[in-house]
């Protein structure tokens, strides 16, 4: 097997009293796809930026392609790429004069830099856009942009902080068809996102609380953890016409330990013996689930809270 | 440290940064316009020259001496007689009614007190409110005077001492001449720090500085790559307002212009280091652009670009050889007034080196040390 691509353990990092990373330790693998989750002001974007060697790590150790980011973090950055969370190329500049400067910037010699160019301008399909200011795309152009700046020196692990955010539906799509292909040659990414749907086509999943990581694993895996469903209580799917109102009415009584509305449907944690006539679900239609990651979220974030 | 210092990544830097310059029509307006206004400015508009003073003339005596006497005045070019007036009323009123600013008055008794052997008198009313003027009218009519007695003591015999006081390097002594080298290096220094205290923190503001950290550059790659550019138009600034000095303004150079720029090169290095070590340290361009303006004013009343450095107090006369800025002053006046060369030069060029490295180090390394 081959070594892992990141193998960070107990990171953490700290802004003065604040601890912004807490005893971090994760793994990712040759060519997955790694998704990050959290609230905002969690520490997802800090720990990305440890392991990359722009914020010093506290404690703990990170070895990123093979090597220990806090003694060589400049070999490191040269084998990665980086998408900030906050578009970060040049407004000012097209989309052509970005794509040559990151170019030269990573050292590319000019037959490489126009092979490698046409190749993402390929796959990501913004040759049509080379002399638009950057400033002026969409936002899902301005991400592919990224993209293509953050590829050109073929790195082995891409980092992207939040690369859906604010862009359309379709765009969202496309984007995530290109990643897909990317990790298929092999490259592995740490993706961080608020959407639940494209944390589950993460092979694994890493969810951070208030500077900890509570869980990792596959999407699979963390809907059967124990502590999401506890022993003797189910989850219910449940469509009903009026939802808002069956949903206040649902968390009101004691036999539902959870109730929240998703989509269509409302998902319930409810206690084994609480039969559907009790809860007054005789009219509507319910189904049995395994609760979905966002569940699993919320609960493993109640529980911590609960705990301290 | 990955590798040695790479060209390619400088140039890279250097391109990019060249585009953000001519794509800002704030740095161009600032760049291009300004220093040109300036220009005009001091060389037409503020003429702090006194030359041709609007003056009337009061000649109640009306002999030949008397006319002589005016004429005098006329000749120095320092006055030019607007109007003869009939009486004491008329001449107050001109003076008051800003009209003219000196009234000069002959009074009936001129020929025969000289005649007569006796001191002839003449009144010259000077408007002290424009203060430059009053110094100027002053000076001249006592010269004229001074002269005038002479030529009346010896007579008819020839003058045995004639005054003739000749200014040396500005003849003329045209204010253009004294001003015009000061602007130039002034706008120089303005340019150099406004473009570099952005450099940074553009960069930071725009959250652009991040994704640069993320790539091999090294911190003297963009240094470099950065500054380069600014020093070039910095440099082009510098020439445009010595080729417009010498084209429209007729201000002769006497030394070589090659002297100017190497001492300029330097000056520009020190307020480019400034301004980048500006740029390090605050997170806002308008904190950079207050910074940058905060050190430029006491360098430009302290350098003797408006304030001659004789007249400033001892404290300050110390303090202002602190700025970079009175060096070069003194040494653009020196090339292109007197024609001075490296031999007079050699201890300003020195000053400069020196001031340009030191603060350019001081910067290079405040960056590296955020960059890691
Ligand atoms: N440079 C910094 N200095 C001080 N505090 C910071 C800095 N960067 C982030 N933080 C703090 O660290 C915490 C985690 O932030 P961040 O990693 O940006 O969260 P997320 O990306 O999950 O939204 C927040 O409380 C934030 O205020
Ligand atoms: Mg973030």
């Amino acid at each position: 097997m081959l070594p892992p691509t990141i193998d960070a353990r107990d990171v953490t990092i700290r802004f003065g009293s604040l601890t912004a990373v807490n005893r971090v330790s994760l793994t990712v693998a040759p060519g997955e796809v790694f998704g990050l989750l959290g609230p905002n002001g969690s520490g997802k974007t800090t720990l990305i930026r440890g392991l990359c060697g722009l914020v010093p790590l506290a404690e703990g150790k990170a070895i990123v392609l093979g090597r220990d980011v806090a003694t060589e973090s400049e070999r490191v950055r040269a084998q990665i790429g980086y998408m900030s969370q906050k578009f970060s190329l040049y407004e000012d500049l097209t989309t052509r004069e970005n794509i040559e400067f990151y170019s030269g910037i990573y050292g590319l010699s000019p037959a490489e830099a126009k092979a490698r160019s046409e190749e993402l301008m390929e796959l990501t399909g913004v040759a049509p856009y080379l002399d638009q200011y950057a400033g002026r795309l969409s936002g899902g152009w301005k991400q592919r942009l990224a993209l293509v700046c953050a590829l050109l020196h073929r790195p082995r692990l891409i980092f992207l902080d939040e690369p859906t955010a604010g862009i359309d539906p379709v765009a969202r799509r496309d984007l995530w068809d290109l990643l897909f292909r990317l990790a298929a040659e092999g490259i592995s990414l740490v993706i961080t996102t608020h959407y639940m749907d494209e944390a589950e086509r993460c092979a694994r999943v890493g969810y951070i609380y208030l500077s900890n990581l509570l869980v990792l694993g596959t999407p699979h895996e963390l809907k059967q953890m124990p502590g999401v469903t506890p022993p003797g209580a189910r989850w219910l799917e449940i469509y009903n016409a009026d939802s808002a109102n069956l949903l206040l009415r649902l968390r009101s009584l004691p036999g539902v330990l959870q109730a929240t509305i998703f989509g269509q449907s409302i998902h319930a944690l409810v206690r084994e013996g609480c039969r559907n006539a009790d809860l007054g679900l005789s009219q509507a239609r319910v189904v049995e689930t395994e609760p979905s990651l966002e569940d699993v979220f919320v609960t493993i974030s109640r529980m911590q809270t609960e705990k301290k | 440290m990955l590798g040695e210092f790479s060209h390619q990544r400088m140039v890279a830097v250097a391109r990019k940064e060249f585009l953000h310059i001519i794509r800002d029509p704030a740095t161009l307006f600032f760049a291009l316009f300004i220093p040109v206004l300036e220009l005009f400015m001091l060389g037409y508009a503020i003429d702090t020259n006194v030359r041709f003073v609007a003056t009337v003339v009061f000649n109640q005596c009306r002999t030949e001496e008397s006319k002589r006497m005016i004429r005098m005045f006329e000749n120095s070019k320092d006055f030019r007689v607007i109007k003869e007036v009939y009486s004491d009323a008329e001449m107050n009123s001109m003076i008051v009614s800003g009209k003219a600013q000196v009234a000069i008055k002959i009074p009936e008794d001129f020929s025969r007190q000289i005649e007569a052997k006796r001191s002839a008198q003449i009144l010259v009313l000077v408007d002290g409110s424009h203060s430059s003027v009053a110094g100027v009218a002053l000076n001249v009519s006592n010269a004229i005077a001074l002269q005038e007695s002479l030529k009346q003591y010896f007579s008819e015999r020839t003058m045995l001492i004639e005054s003739r006081p000749r200014i040396l390097f500005n003849p003329d002594t045209r204010s253009a001449n004294f001003f015009i080298p000061g602007l130039m290096v002034v706008m120089c220094q303005m340019m150099a720090i406004m473009l570099s205290a952005n450099a940074i923190v553009r960069e930071k503001e725009k959250g652009t500085l991040e994704q640069l950290f993320m790539t091999p550059v090294r911190a003297s790659e963009l240094i470099l790559g950065k500054l380069i550019p600014y020093l070039v138009l910095t440099l082009v600034e510098f020439g445009t307002i010595l080729f417009l000095m010498w084209s429209v303004f007729q201000v002769p150079i006497h030394g070589y212009v090659s002297t100017l720029v190497g001492l300029t090169f330097p000056f520009t290095l020190a307020f480019l280091g400034m301004g980048l070590y500006i740029s390090t340290r605050v997170d806002t361009r308008e904190a950079a652009g207050q910074m940058a303006m905060g050190t430029m004013m006491p360098s430009i009343f302290l350098s003797g670009y408006i304030f001659p450095l004789d007249s400033m107090p001892t404290f300050f006369w110390y303090v202002a050889f602190i700025f970079p800025t009175t060096w070069l002053i003194d040494a653009a006046r020196g090339v292109i007034l007197r024609g001075a060369g490296w031999s007079e030069l050699w201890l300003h060029a020195v000053v400069l080196w020196g001031m340009g490295i030191a603060s350019f180090a001081l910067a290079a390394a405040k960056f590296r040390k955020r960059l890691s």
